[in-house]
């Protein structure tokens, strides 16, 4: 293991390479082309045996990694946005095939207008697609997240696609200190796909017919059966990680400071580390409040979010993110998750951080502030006022 | 005696759901005679989807993989990128395609399989119209075609604008192999499958496939519809190896387009003076083809260095 300085998106290469992916395929959208670029340096210097196929657009690069996958190749894409909006046609194919493809997705706003920040809006637009969502906070979660993504992905009890997704900038062009594992580690916690292979040469078959409706709702069925898979399997995986490297990543929630507090914020991606912060600060103020960072959106991990929010008063969710007409995604799931629950808590829907904008701790103190006060219908818009001064994450 | 050269094999099977007189079942039937069983075929949104069977069955005896209309090119591209990389040995990889998936949704994906040279097959099997969807028109759809989408009335007279040239686009790539065949030329089509999974690079085969509903014509008549399309000088046989351009069908004399126009339905409407149209049309086309044979040599011939300036 050797610890080198990487952005999220090397962290993705890196992982790539490591994993031994056979099949690349990508298209060029910033803030995602330098993950793309160091495959290709990878493979220009002779250190990553990979067919890279340079396709010329999003929708074909997910289309390469679905038909080399029905051919039993490991497959990797990545993308951002616009190029996640082309592909999702074939991000339902990818999954209605079962096909084990990893994609690294740097979130970013959505057009129009134009901008490049971090924002979830397109992965969340895509939590109908059957693709597995996983969330980092930092680029060594990003790196450990994508081989954990492919064991994931290929367990036969799962067998559907993982979207690896990463904050635009904050992790994507953010250089951090990474734990790069030894080949031979990553080697024995990953071997090389197995009997995945759905279409072998010289045997007639078929894969995406024709189907009756007496047919067709087994497929589906057998997609939801494969859903509640994944957080056991999940476990399995994180399980053996930990074992052989020395660090987890802590689950599909992960609860920081919770313990009878009167007020948890849910959070996904980097708007967790200020949070985190903001969490010390208040309590080293007297306020007992807590943090529920969430690295799963999909399955959307229901009895474990609600295991880790049980007793708590008031939640707060953060979302990087308008959804039309609704509250924010994650906390219309939450708030869904919550309606099992003998003893529900107040729920607050904040929208913030969106197209980019820093979510700065003094904004995490805000929306605290606004949550201990009580509970909100509707959306909170956290930070429409122009930021005036520059922060520090603390 | 002339001896048979078409193979016994057989890999459409019987099962299939194609319609009776189906040209793209004719055609694929022949094609895959030519290709052999170590064939993995991509099949996009199409009659094709339908008439390879219904799950659990298939009617063809390789295996196959359905994709999106749009995605034939990126499919065979993946498909040749795994067997490379799993080192999946003497893979012909096809992509099966309907003129619409082809001309039209498809012509992106077509263009970046060619671009990359990729090592594949494409099949684009013209029946000249959307026909899975009802028989729309599409860019392949001929000049004054009726289509459900180009009525005829007192003032519409069909498709307004000529058919999409795609072996031109095609050829613009400078494909490893190209050729036009067709169902009613069995030995021709037969042939020139075989040669294209002998080449290696990207390939292209144009097939010709009457659709007797969507022509609207006897489905009797498919192999006959077939024969005219090429024996007018409507849709000639030729192949282009390396640049150079070979006609393998050759007419002294073309049957007049009439013969063929009148048996269909879908021009029932043309008056003769539309008929002569499409007929000059058509002549205008082989001489074209004739003079690109006679042409010297292939267009990436080595230029003369004297052309540089110094
Ligand atoms: C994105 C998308 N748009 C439209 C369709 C509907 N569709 C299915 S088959 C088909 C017709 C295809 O025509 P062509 O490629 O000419 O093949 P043919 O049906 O004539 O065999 C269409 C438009 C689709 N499946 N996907």
């Amino acid at each position: 293991m050797t610890v080198e300085v990487l952005s999220g998106n090397h962290a993705q290469s890196e992982a790539v390479r490591l994993a031994r992916v056979q099949v690349v395929s990508a298209y060029p959208i910033t803030p995602q082309t330098t993950v793309v670029e160091g495959i290709a340096e990878f493979v220009a210097s002779g250190r990553f045996p990979t067919q890279f196929v340079k396709v010329e657009s999003e929708h074909s690069a997910l289309q390469v990694c679905v038909s080399a996958s029905a051919l039993g190749a490991r497959t990797y894409t990545a993308t951002s946005s616009q190029g996640l909006l082309l592909m999702h046609e074939l991000l339902h194919w990818a999954a209605g095939m079962r096909a084990p493809i990893v994609m690294g997705v740097v979130n970013r706003a959505v057009a129009p207008p134009w901008a490049l920040g971090a924002d979830h809006t397109d992965t969340f637009s895509q939590r109908d697609t059957g693709w597995i969502q996983l969330y980092a906070e930092n680029n060594q979660e990003v790196l450990d997240m994508v081989l954990e993504a492919y064991r994931l992905a290929e367990d036969p009890a799962v067998r559907l696609p993982v979207m690896v997704a990463e904050d635009a900038f904050y992790l994507s062009h953010t250089v951090e200190p990474v734990d790069v594992p030894a080949q031979e580690a990553v080697d024995a916690f990953l071997p090389p796909r197995q009997g995945h292979a759905i279409l072998r040469p010289g045997e007639p078959s078929r894969l995406g017919s024709f189907t009756s409706p007496e047919d067709y709702v087994l497929f589906r069925h057998e997609l939801a059966a494969a859903a509640d898979r994944v957080v056991p399997t999940l476990g399995e995986v994180e399980g053996d990680f930990a074992r052989r490297f020395g660090r987890s990543l802590g689950g599909t929630v992960v609860p920081y400071r919770c313990e009878g507090a009167d007020a948890v914020l849910v959070t996904l991606g980097t708007a967790s580390t200020p949070a985190r912060a903001t969490v010390d600060a208040l309590r080293s103020e007297g306020k007992k409040v807590g943090l529920l960072k969430l690295r799963l959106l999909r399955p959307f991990p229901e009895s474990e979010l609600r295991a880790a929010l049980r007793g708590v008063g008031a939640v707060g969710v953060f979302d990087r993110a308008y959804t039309f007409g609704a509250a924010g995604a994650v906390a219309t799931e939450t708030r869904a998750a919550l309606y099992g629950e003998r003893e529900r808590p107040a729920l607050t829907s904040f929208v913030g951080g969106v197209g980019g904008r820093e979510v700065t701790p003094s904004l995490v103190r805000r929306v605290f502030d606004h949550l201990l006060r009580g509970p909100e219908e509707g959306i909170v818009w956290s930070d429409l006022e122009p930021h005036r001064e520059l922060e520090t994450h603390g | 005696m002339a001896r048979l050269t078409i193979p016994k094999e057989e890999l459409l099977r019987p099962g299939h759901a194609a319609c009776p007189g189906c040209g793209p079942a004719l055609a694929v039937r022949l094609l895959l005679k030519g290709l052999g069983a170590r064939t993995i075929v991509s099949i996009p949104a199409s009659c094709w989807t339908v008439i390879a069977g219904t799950y659990p069955s298939s009617a063809l005896g390789v295996p196959v993989l359905d994709t999106p209309i749009e995605s034939t090119g990126a499919s065979i591209s993946g498909l040749r990128a795994a067997a490379d990389a799993l080192g999946l040995e003497g893979l012909t990889v096809v992509g099966l395609a309907g003129d619409g998936g082809t001309a039209d949704i498809g012509l992106q994906a077509l263009s970046g399989m060619l671009e990359r040279r990729t090592d594949a097959i494409y099949v684009m099997y013209d029946n000249e119209a959307y026909m899975n969807t009802g028989i729309q028109r599409s860019g392949a759809t001929p000049l004054g075609a009726w289509t459900t989408t180009t009525p005829v009335s007192a003032s519409a007279r069909g498709k307004a604008e000529p058919k999409k040239d795609v072996m031109s686009i095609v050829l613009a790539h400078r494909p490893a192999y190209a050729a036009t065949a067709n169902p009613s030329f069995p030995e021709d089509l037969v042939a020139k499958a075989e040669k294209a999974r002998a080449v290696h690079g990207a390939r292209f085969l144009h097939l010709f496939t009457p659709c007797p509903p969507g022509w609207k014509f006897d489905s009797a008549d498919s192999v006959a519809m077939g024969r005219l399309a090429t024996e007018t000088g409507l849709f000639p046989l030729y192949e282009v190896e390396d640049g150079r351009l070979k006609i393998t069908r050759r007419y002294s004399r073309l049957k007049p387009v009439g013969e063929y126009l009148s048996r269909q339905g879908r021009y029932s409407h043309l008056t003769p003076q539309e008929v002569d149209a499409v007929q000059a049309e058509v002549l205008r086309g082989w001489v074209g083809l004739l003079r690109r044979e006679a042409e010297a040599g292939p267009a990436h011939d080595a230029p003369s260095a004297s052309l540089l300036t110094r």
